[in-house]
Order: structure tokens, then sequence, then C-alpha cells
């Protein structure tokens, strides 16, 4: 440190110049970034935190008066709200759940040694199909699919395994789960291939001695192949725990919110408040909850990768 | 010995088993979606639903290819994807070459801030975005679209391109520095070239994520000749809901484009997938 200050007053001063740019230089490379992070990132964030300490932005002519914590306050009693968080909660939930077992049981299959290279390769591609399609096609292909008429009720009618036709999409008690499952099925993918990856990444000389010690398959699966897989588990999971909560159009698509709500999610929730009834300040408000929730969650997730850098 | 075998057959038997109905579980529905296609829409609903028995026709994809309303979908489609996927692309790789060669005051923070942006909710954003787009004046063109998708696409082009770039050896660019080329010109001469793989996984990635987007395109574009396909799904559905082959056609058609860059692109879709949560 000294003997740089030292050089510094020794050398002339284009020295000192040429030292600035270098150390400017990064954040040239970066400007761009930074420019568009901070007007379509901070700023509006920013703004929405001010829109949800004032009553009535944008639609009403009067300037809106500062409110404090009470739009918070009404929204957190609101019972609609409080829906809509459960829904979240357990749409989200179910969702990682369900993504990592099926996830790790494909992906373990496909691992199998008693499969040849060109079979793996061609039921990977059929496996990780349901990532290539975007939600709202998605959504399409469910409604067709789970249409009281559709192909689905048809084979659980034929085998016995349902009384009637089933409305999944508008029955109030199964609206939930059937999108839920629909986001299972097209979400999982995402989970195989980080799985794959991580399984190839688990030298085999673990599990050799692990036999030589007597254990069984299902020993060195719980001993070895989860352990050696903890990393990946557990950002992908926190990830997707995000991301389930992002989902707004897989739900917008399939039943908006609906039948009575059954279905609401925070994000359409929130759509609603703001392009339904206007009511921005509200809308505002539910949108913090939401950034505080996947940032809450995004803190353990940056966390893991800083162990996983390390 | 023979035991032995007989096991290993069986296990054979059961892994293929498996195999099999996974493969049901992730193909049949869209294998169901692109026959529903070529049905006539009074055969969509038939019961009991025709498997093979129906009269296969390209009626629905007529309808959808010549209908000059839809075909605007797809351009604006690929227009913004693109436009996005050059943007992106460029952008990262300067951000890239900047935390990979470069140690400076902010960079942990501003390498966190870049890591946190992928959590902050789409729908948090929506409200301010639209009052900024509107002030802008870019409310309803393709500027408003490219703009806002790049928050969501930067993030992950930048943890991309600075992890390619970390892979790649210092020595490399240092010795272009000694024969007197600026920093820029490294970039440009030496990592760029080399980084080509990176650089498709990056545009892949983009194009695909940029191609699937709903919200942003749903509340900042108004009139139809702005919509992409993803929207004009929707609007389908909501104008005539009974017309159940065009919608899948042209749900099968806009899915073609990110499936065959899959298909092409298998390696680098999957190194896009794994950048976001997992570094090598």
């Amino acid at each position: 440190m000294a003997t740089a200050t030292q050089r510094e007053i020794a050398e002339p001063a284009n020295i000192g110049w040429e030292q600035r740019k270098r150390k400017l230089l990064p954040y040239a490379y970066l400007s761009p970034t930074l420019l568009l992070l901070a007007a379509l990132t901070v700023v509006p964030i920013m703004t929405v935190f001010l829109y949800s300490l004032v009553d009535n932005v944008i639609v009403n002519p009067n300037p809106p008066n500062f409110v404090g914590l009470e739009n918070y306050e009404e929204v957190l009693t609101n019972r609609k709200f409080r829906g809509a968080l459960s829904n979240t909660m357990y749409f989200a939930i179910v969702s990682v759940v369900a993504h990592f077992i099926i996830g790790l049981s494909f992906a373990l299959l496909l691992n199998s040694r008693l499969l040849s290279a060109n079979v793996k390769a061609v039921f990977r591609v059929i496996y990780i199909l349901p990532w290539v399609f975007t939600a709202s096609i998605i959504a399409i292909l469910w409604r067709l699919l789970l249409n009281p008429h559709g192909v689905v009720n048809f084979v659980l009618l034929e085998l016995g395994l349902v009384p009637e036709l089933l409305e999944w999409l508008s029955d109030r008690k199964l609206a939930l789960n059937a999108v839920t499952f629909i986001n299972i099925w097209s979400g999982y993918p995402f989970y195989l291939v980080s799985f794959l990856a991580g399984l190839q990444g688990i030298p085999d000389d673990l599990y050799e001695s692990g036999r030589v010690d007597g254990g069984n398959a299902w020993q060195l699966f719980l001993h070895i192949t989860l352990p050696q897989l903890k990393p990946i588990i557990i950002s992908l999971a926190l990830l997707d725990f995000i991301w389930t909560i992002h989902q707004f159009t897989l739900i917008w698509m399939t039943t908006g919110g609906g039948p009575l709500r059954s279905t609401e999610v925070l994000s359409t929730y929130t759509y609603k408040a703001a392009f339904s009834s206007h009511e921005y300040s509200i809308a505002s408000t539910i949108a913090m909850v939401i950034l505080a929730i996947c940032t809450f969650v995004a803190i353990f997730y940056v966390r893991s990768q800083r162990m996983a850098d390390e | 010995m023979i035991g032995s075998r007989r096991q290993i057959l069986i296990r054979k038997i059961l892994v293929w088993i498996a195999l099999i109905l996974g493969a049901c579980f992730a193909g049949l529905p869209v294998l169901w979606m692109v026959s529903s296609s070529f049905k006539s829409n009074l055969e969509i609903f038939a019961y009991p639903p025709a498997l093979i028995d129906y009269s296969f026709s390209f009626e629905a994809y007529q309808a959808v290819l010549s209908d000059p309303g839809q075909l605007r979908f797809f351009f604006n489609s690929y227009l913004v994807a693109i436009l996005v996927t050059i943007c992106t692309v460029v952008t990262s790789i300067l951000a890239g070459y900047s935390f990979s060669r470069y140690d400076f005051r902010f960079k942990k923070v501003l390498n966190l801030i870049i890591i946190g942006v992928q959590s902050v909710p789409p729908i948090t954003l929506m409200i301010p975005y639209f009052g900024l787009i509107v002030w802008l004046g870019i409310y309803n063109s393709y500027a408003a679209l490219v703009l806002t998708y790049m928050v969501f696409t930067l993030s992950y082009a930048i943890i991309m391109m600075t992890g390619y770039f970390n892979t790649l050896p210092r020595d490399l660019d240092e010795a272009v520095m000694i024969d007197g080329g600026g920093s820029f010109v490294t970039l440009w001469r030496i990592l760029v070239p080399i980084s080509l793989p990176g650089i498709v996984a990056v545009g892949v990635y983009t194009f695909m994520l940029a191609w699937n987007e709903f919200l942003f395109a749903l509340t900042l574009t108004r009139t139809n000749d702005m919509r992409t396909v993803p929207i004009g799904i929707h609007l389908l559905m909501g104008q005539h809901s009974f017309e159940w082959n065009q919608m899948l056609a042209l749900s099968v058609l806009g899915s073609l484009p990110v499936l065959i860059l899959f298909l092409l692109f298998q390696r680098y879709f999957i190194a896009g997938m794994s950048a976001g949560s997992v570094k090598g």
C-alpha cells in the first residue's frame, strides 16, 4: 500500500490519469447494465414503495395523501389477500416438492447403467419437452386435456377412477390442485437437467467404496447421492420457490384466479387490483409484500450460491 | 450366475417400464395437442375421443397462416425476441468482461444486485412500468417490450457470460495487452471469438425467455398490431373460444421456434438452464 502511494507521488501526472482511467474502466463496461437496472429496477421499486404509502395514485385527480402503513394494514387484514397468500404458498410448496421428486426420479432413471447412450438421449429429449412450451401454450394444452369432455376425464372414467365427468378447472374444490398439477408438469425439467449434471459430477469411487462397505442401492442413494446433490437441491428449490411465486400467466390463462377466488394467487390478485379495480395503491402494497417474500427467500439463495463458490 | 443374470433382466424390465411411464407423463399431453390441431373443431371433444380415426386436415393451419392479423403476432414475436437477444448479448459481454477481468470497489455489491434482480417479481415492476413507459412515450411500441424484457434476460446472461469468461485463462488477454492492445481490443479480438459457445448459449436462452414473455406484453401493448404470439393465443381464447383447432395450430406454430432451437442447441439450452441456479 505504502509503496503504491509513494510511486504515485513520484510519477508524472499522466500516470495518475492512466490509473484513474483503469479504475473507471470496469464501470464503463458495466454502464449499459447499470443504467438499465437503475431505470427499470431500482427506480420502479422505489416508485411502488411510494405508491404503497399514499392513497389513490394515478387515477385520482387530487394529489395523493401520505397514509403511512395504512395500506399495509388494510391489505394484511383483508380476507381476500389472506386467501391469495395461502393459495400461493400451497401452489408454491407443493410444486417445489413435486418438482424435486419427479426431477430426481427421472434423472436417476436416465442415469441408469442399464440403458444405452442412445436410449438415454432420446428419452432425455422427451422428458425435457414440457419445458419447451411457453406458459400460455401450456395453459391451452391443459385446458384441452382437462376439459369436462376432454381426454383425461374419458380415461379416468373408463378406468373407473372417477364416478362422473369432473370440472377440473371450474370446480372450486379441484381447481387449485389442477393448476398446481399443471405447474408441476411444466416445471420439473429444470430440476431434471440440473440433477443430471449433478449426478455426473459424483465420482464413481464414492459408490465403489460404499459398495465395499456393504451398502445396498437405497443406502448408497441416501448416504452418497443425496448429500452430494445437496447444494444443487437447495439452490434449485429456493429459485423454483421464487419463480413459482412469480407465476402469473399459467393461472391467468387457465382459471383467471377463479372459480370464486379458489385459485387466486398473489400475482393475479395484484393484477386485478391494478387493472380491473384501478386501486393502484392497494396493488402496489400487495406487490411490495410479494417482493418482500421473494427477497427473503432470495437472501437464502444468494447465501447458498456463496457457499457453492467457496 | 444365472440368478444374477435373471436379476439384471428383471431390473432392466422395471427400468424400461418406469422409463415409458415417464415418457407418457411428459410426452402424451404434447402429442395430444399436436394431433388435435389436425382435427376438425367438432372432433376435438368427440366422445369417445378420436385417437386416430379422425379426418386429418391442415384446415386450422391454413386459417392461421392466411390471417394477416395472426401472422403479425409472429412477426412481432420474432422481431422483439431477436432485438432483445442482440441487445442482451452485447450488454452481457461487456458486463461479464468487467466482472471476470477487473477488480473494483463495488464489484461484490453489483454482482449481488444482478443475482438479486432474478428474484424481483415481474408483477411488482409492472405497476410502475405502466406509468414509466407511458411517460417515456413508448407505450404500445417495440421499444417498450425490448427494454422491459432485458431486465430479466440480462441478469441470467451476465451470470452465464461471467462464468464463461472465468473459465478462460487470463494469460490470453494479458499477452495482447502487453502487445499494446487496449482492453476493448482484447475483448473484441481475443475473448469474443473463443467465447462463441458461451455467447450462443446466452443468445439461445435469451431468445427463449423473450419469445415466451407474457405479462409485460399484455400490459405494455394495446393494439393488435403490436401483440406477440402468447398474447395472440390469449386473445384467440377470449374472442372465439370455440375455435379450438385454430388455437392449437397457433400454439404448435408458436412452439416451433423454441423447439427447433432446443433440438439444435440442446447442450447450450441445458447450460442456460443450469446457469441461473447452479454454478459449474
